[in-house]
């Protein structure tokens, strides 16, 4: 009986990787835009209009405070209440970019703030405006200590977005689930679907770790 | 869209989501208790100087941190079965979320603990402090200080992950919206309540969070 699970899984192969080809175009879309909106509103965040800082802070925790699952069912159910009609796709996608967008936010803003004040002043002084300043002396050194939290930050995106399959978005989830009716071997179907995830965010989750120990203080040679 | 907003029915409900809100709590603490077991158990294992042991713990860890809790939840919802191990869905939901929040847990862990220069522990032994007096007065204390943010920070993740068990129909906060949008097809009322009630616990933990900041860490003698 197993063997033959086995054979029906192997059978239904192509249908996984169908699935995994979604998880990877909702996922990447979302990281995108996430990354944008949340260099965008971190800068943002990390600037001197207290307005923006106070509105931007509220947004971050809600987000933060509420699940993901929970944000994807407001944005899919709620919207068409107020006249917007979404597919799953584009909800999926628009609610991975918000939540991303948040986190990443926050990411960059403390990035921004770690680098010393000296060095704003300096460049303010050397006659730099302040789009120069953020693009030539602030911006590099902040990425050192935001690239490594911002490659975790994907991980637990990718991670997220196999939510997205309660909304019927046909990813690798939603093809596990859904095979796991035909074929009743849940540890299979599902490891199967663990390791298809696991071989994205596996070298992922080394990448962060690596970059965190390159670009640390203690590690840098001037 | 405020103007449409219907009380009543929330009201109505609201005996629903106070069962649903403190289902939500208990099966968040239950699984937190167990995951900071768990978490401390793993992280001695990868500290231990067994290589074994550190493997075993290693591969737990790692494949946890790698794949979504989801997926997690699904291969012992769907598997458990499948090898004659009925359980009731609380108990399995419990269980996924004790063994996912349990290795993030020994990360947390293990990074405090790591963060403890060996000058101090060599200090101890050169004291004449045995094993447990260097714990208990040299290693932890600093250890918890260090560890207290990050792990109330993963007591608010873990309460949010407990969202995804209304996927395998347990009540909970979730579940709640999910059952008013179906008996009355009020999506906003149901989700919107459901994540008003999340941010309350996000914002106790929070507060708790700042609090425990000021009060409980213990700051290197000035």
């Amino acid at each position: 009986m197993w063997s033959f699970y086995f054979h029906e899984l192997v059978n239904s192969l192509p249908f996984f990787l169908k699935g995994l080809w979604m998880t990877v175009a909702v996922a990447g879309l979302g990281l995108i835009a996430a990354t944008i909106i949340g260099f965008i509103l971190g800068i943002m965040r990390a600037g001197r209009n207290k307005i923006l800082r106070f509105l931007i802070g509220g947004w971050v925790d809600v987000i933060r405070g509420t699940p993901f699952l929970v944000q994807v069912f407001i944005i899919f159910f709620i919207l068409p209440g107020v006249g917007i009609e979404l597919e799953a796709f584009p909800a999926a996608v628009i609610a991975l970019s918000n939540m991303g967008a948040s986190f990443i936010c926050e990411i960059v803003a403390s990035g921004i703030l770690a680098v010393p004040k000296g060095q704003r002043e300096a460049a303010t002084s050397s006659g730099l405006s302040g789009f120069q300043q953020m693009r030539y002396i602030i911006m590099p050194q902040a990425m050192r200590s935001i690239l490594p939290p911002l490659v975790g930050q994907y991980v637990l995106i990718i991670k997220d977005s196999s939510v997205v399959s309660a909304i019927g978005v046909v990813d690798v989830t939603r093809v596990g689930w859904l095979t796991v009716q035909r074929i009743p071997e849940g540890l299979m179907v599902f490891g199967l679907v663990g390791i298809l995830y696991f071989a994205i965010c596996y070298p992922l989750i080394n990448l962060s770790n690596y970059m965190e120990r390159r670009m640390s203080v203690e590690n840098t040679r001037l | 869209m405020l103007e449409a907003f219907n009380f009543r029915v929330i009201l109505e409900y609201m005996p629903l989501y106070m069962q649903c809100f403190l289902a939500t709590l208990w099966l968040s603490a239950l699984s937190l208790v167990g995951a900071i077991v768990v978490g401390i158990i793993a992280c001695s294992m990868r500290l231990s100087q067994s290589r074994v042991l550190s493997r075993i713990a290693g591969i737990y860890i790692e494949s946890i941190r790698s794949t979504p809790l989801l997926v997690q939840l699904y291969f012992f919802y769907f598997g458990l079965p499948s090898m004659g191990i009925m359980l009731p869905e609380w108990v399995t939901g419990v269980f996924a979320l004790t063994l996912n929040s349990g290795a993030y847990y020994a990360e947390i862990i293990r990074a405090g603990i790591q963060a403890i220069a060996y000058g101090q522990i060599e200090a101890g032994i050169a004291s004449g402090l045995n094993y447990f007096q260097r714990m208990r007065y040299i290693i932890l204390p600093q250890a918890l200080g260090m560890t207290i943010r990050p792990m109330l920070g993963q007591a608010i993740v873990l309460v949010k992950d407990s969202s995804l068990l209304s996927l395998i129909s347990i009540m909970e906060l979730t579940r709640a919206g999910q059952l008013l949008t179906s008996d009355r097809f009020m999506p906003a009322e149901g989700f919107l309540t459901t994540a008003a009630f999340y941010l309350l616990i996000y914002y106790l933990l929070k507060t708790f969070s700042s609090w425990s900041e000021k009060r409980l860490i213990f700051r290197e003698a000035q």
